[in-house]
């Protein structure tokens, strides 16, 4: 087998995808809660995304991706048997896991997927978990079963009420909250907006609640600053002291206008390569 | 001494009009015509100062002798005996505070364009073809094994000397490209980045294996990589940017000249969209300190559209770290110095986007622990300037992936490893050299840090072996 090519790919939801990579020395280094950059071809940009998965005796790493700009549609036209330009990693602080008693585990889109390591690295440790996953409809959940088969509890929800609870995951997690649960810990990753809420329910609830943070980023390595993030008023770079953090202390109206500081030159870039049609399926 | 001397030849270069709307190399380089008539200059002195101002010692006179007689050739393997890449240091060394300024002819006013005449060589070889290029002898394999940490000048050298050697190398980058700041630092139109790849390449074909994508530290640790090499050199640069930890800092179109520079040189981005990375096109551009780093990122930010680019210097013109060349190119193009000023915050509009500066006039005061006078900031100076981009260029620290993850490596207070003169580190078997060393500093420091360590880590592993 090639260095980065794909052993296999699955359509997960509509514009969502698996794809199992071959890196023998990141799956053999990868722990729960970190990332690889990678580019697609060499006029690519450079992204970032969490390994969702890894099996140092195969040597591959799974990534789950959405579809949502240029880099990630050139991804998912790539075939199995195809390879990636680079690939690099582990990067980033690996989550740190005790038994921390009983945890909340909350999910949103493609959130799940970073989740799920973190999720199992948990069980692993002898926690009890909850799930709460939520998505915008019942089509776009993903890792359904595979959370399920670790949780001791999974609760849904979906924007439209097509599957699960009608609402927002901060809603279900007020009721567990409401029925008395005990909770030692929250996690929760998402887009950064569900973020931002379930925070500033838990910070009600004087609930410890972790997050993983997905700015921009270039090198992933400490050397550029474009991954700044303010954590309690005090600058960090998310790619080496994150992408995890206090989500009490996070500022996200920072984090969200960075993210959108591109939007013009990402819609260019995405129109263009849409019109290369590609073999992907 | 009645012979007149005459002025050193110009080098004919792109006009600042035509050259700030694109990427393209500066100066064109000499001719052969003007490469034998600037080496005529030189009064091949007995005991040549020029040597002992140039860190890596070229025998300077002896080659410029060759290029006055027009053995190019001959020249080109007279600067190879001591520097390994000629092309590379005669466009980005400092000549005018090493080799040039200690010149005899420097006390006339003008030295020999050393500079000139080194990369002029280093050129014409380029010029027979890639394949023509001679390859130095290496010595029969030693079974020996070295790893080397990044791909930048320090560990090029390192490698190429450990395989002129016998010894195997294998070097490991982080980034995805070779070269270190040659390549995602410095800009194209100052060193053509396919000089840098062309190095490279000589380096894989003396049998060095370079693996990109590898961050030491991350991918692999220095103790595992320990159990599988000899000894392990480590060069991974000063790659951590300041910032200057002022309100504000993190607005959109704040950067830091790393980032920057990376957009537009490793991702090309200057390229944009016919490449994928963004990278902020600003108008009104300010950029913060009086390094090269700042002229570099100033003059790409002109090339990327910028209507006014304005440097801010908290000191004066005379205490600019930056080489001359570099701030007479930048003026020339353009680029406006406010010196004795300084940022202290910096104002968003409602998207979170910088759209002011706001600035202390400075004084100089008494000298501070540099030896430069310190800037004194006037009370109830402040004034803002419009502006859409900042670049904060102010330098670079360490980066500290690799100490953090090798215990007992030794570093110092700003993080740097401590290291002796050939490198050797806390640790046995690990080597240091380049800017992870002494901070940042030049190419061709780093250069020579690479091949002192060379020799040390030569020394080491046999002398391992014997025992
Ligand atoms: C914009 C700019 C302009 C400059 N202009 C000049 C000039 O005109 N003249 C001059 O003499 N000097 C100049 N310098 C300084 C000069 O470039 C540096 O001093 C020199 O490159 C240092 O060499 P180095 O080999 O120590 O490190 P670097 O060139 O920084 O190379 C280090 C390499 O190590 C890699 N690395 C880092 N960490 C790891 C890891 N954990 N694992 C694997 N790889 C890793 C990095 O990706 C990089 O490729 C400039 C610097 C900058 C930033
Ligand atoms: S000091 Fe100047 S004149 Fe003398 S040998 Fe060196 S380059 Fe030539
Ligand atoms: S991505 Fe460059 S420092 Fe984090």
């Amino acid at each position: 087998m090639k260095a980065f090519q794909v052993v296999k790919k699955e359509h997960l939801s509509e514009q969502v995808w698996r794809m199992k990579i071959f890196a023998p020395h990141i799956a053999k280094k990868h722990k729960a809660g970190q990332f690889v950059i990678l580019r697609v071809e060499e006029k690519g940009e450079r992204i970032p995304l969490t390994v969702a998965d890894s099996d140092s005796k195969a040597g591959v790493i799974t990534l789950i991706f959405q579809v949502v700009g240029a880099t990630t549609h050139k991804l998912s036209c790539l075939k199995e048997g195809d390879c990636l330009r680079d690939l690099v990693g582990p990067l980033g602080t690996p989550t740190h896991i005790e038994k921390y008693g009983s945890v909340v585990a909350v999910g949103g889109g493609i959130g799940i997927a970073p989740l799920y390591p973190i999720v199992k690295a948990l069980k692993a440790a002898g926690n009890r978990l909850i799930g709460i996953l939520g998505a915008r409809t019942k089509s776009l959940l993903i890792l359904e079963e595979e959370m399920r088969a670790l949780m001791d509890e999974t609760l849904i929800s979906t924007d439209d009420g097509s599957y699960g609870e009608r609402g927002v995951v901060t809603d279900v997690l007020k009721r567990l909250k409401e029925r008395g649960e005990k909770i030692d810990l929250v996690i929760a990753i998402g887009p950064a907006i569900m973020m931002k809420f379930v925070c500033a329910l838990t910070a009600e609830y004087k609930l410890p609640t972790l997050v993983s943070l997905n700015p921009i980023m270039v090198d992933g390595t400490g050397m550029c600053g474009a991954c700044r993030v303010e954590i309690g008023g005090e600058t960090k770079f998310a790619c080496v002291d994150g992408p995890e953090f206090d989500g009490h202390k996070v500022n996200w109206d920072l984090l969200m206008k960075r993210l959108r500081f591109y939007n013009e030159q990402e819609k260019v870039s995405y129109e263009l390569a849409k019109k290369c049609t590609c073999g992907g399926d | 001494m009645a012979k007149k001397i005459e002025p050193r030849v110009p080098m004919p270069e792109q006009s600042p009009k035509e050259r700030i709307r694109n990427f393209n190399e500066v100066p064109y380089g000499y001719t052969p015509e003007m490469a034998k008539k600037e080496a005529s200059r030189c009064l091949q002195c007995k005991k040549p100062k020029c040597v002992s101002g140039c860190p890596v010692e070229i025998n300077i006179p002896s080659f410029i002798g060759l290029v006055k007689e027009g053995d190019f050739g001959g020249a080109i393997k007279k600067i190879k005996e001591t520097n390994l890449l000629p092309a590379i240091c005669g466009r980005v060394c400092p000549q005018e505070t090493q080799c040039e300024e200690v010149c005899v002819l420097a006390k006339n006013g003008q030295p020999v364009a050393i500079g000139r005449l080194e990369r002029f060589c280093a050129d014409w070889e380029r010029s027979l073809g890639e394949e023509k290029i001679s390859l130095p002898k290496c010595a029969p394999p030693t079974g020996k094994k070295v790893a080397v940490v990044g791909a930048g000048p320090a560990g090029l050298t390192v490698a190429s000397d450990l395989a002129k050697l016998g010894h195997k190398v294998t070097i490991f980058e982080a980034l995805h490209k070779p070269g270190g700041v040659l390549v995602y630092g410095i800009p194209e139109f100052r060193l053509p980045k396919e000089i840098v790849f062309a190095e490279v390449r000589i380096l894989q074909k003396l049998g060095v294996e370079l693996i990109t994508n590898y961050i030491v530290g991350k991918t692999e640790t220095v103790d595992e990589l320990l159990e599988r090499y000899d000894a392990v050199f480590i060069g991974t640069g000063a790659g951590a940017p300041a910032f200057m930890r002022i309100p504000g800092e993190n607005l959109g179109g704040i950067y830091s000249a790393n980032e920057y520079l990376t957009r537009s040189n490793l991702m090309k981005a200057y390229l944009f969209p016919e490449t994928d990375t963004p990278i902020h096109r600003g108008k009104v551009v300010a950029v913060i300190g009086g390094g090269n780093v700042a002229m570099d990122s100033a003059r790409t930010a002109l090339r990327l559209g910028a209507e006014r680019v304005l440097l801010i210097y908290r000191r004066t013109r005379e205490e600019m770290p930056a080489r001359a060349e570099e701030v007479h190119h930048a003026e020339e193009e353009g680029v406006e110095f406010h010196f004795l000023t300084n940022p202290v915050r910096y104002h968003g509009d409602e998207k979170g986007n910088v759209k002011e500066m706001e600035c202390l006039k400075m004084r100089l005061g008494e000298p501070d622990s540099s030896g430069r006078p310190r800037p004194v900031p006037i009370e109830n100076s402040n004034f803002r300037l419009s502006v859409d981009t900042v670049i904060v260029a102010i330098g670079n620290l360490a980066n500290p992936i690799v100490p953090k993850s090798t215990p007992n490596l030794t570093v110092n207070k700003n993080g740097n490893i401590v290291a002796d003169e050939d490198g050797r580190t806390s640790r046995e078997g690990v080597f240091a050299g380049g800017d992870i060393v002494t901070g940042a500093a030049t190419v061709i420091s780093a250069m020579g840090a690479g091949r002192r360590a060379a020799r040390a880590i030569h020394s080491y592993i046999m002398e391992k072996s014997s025992r």
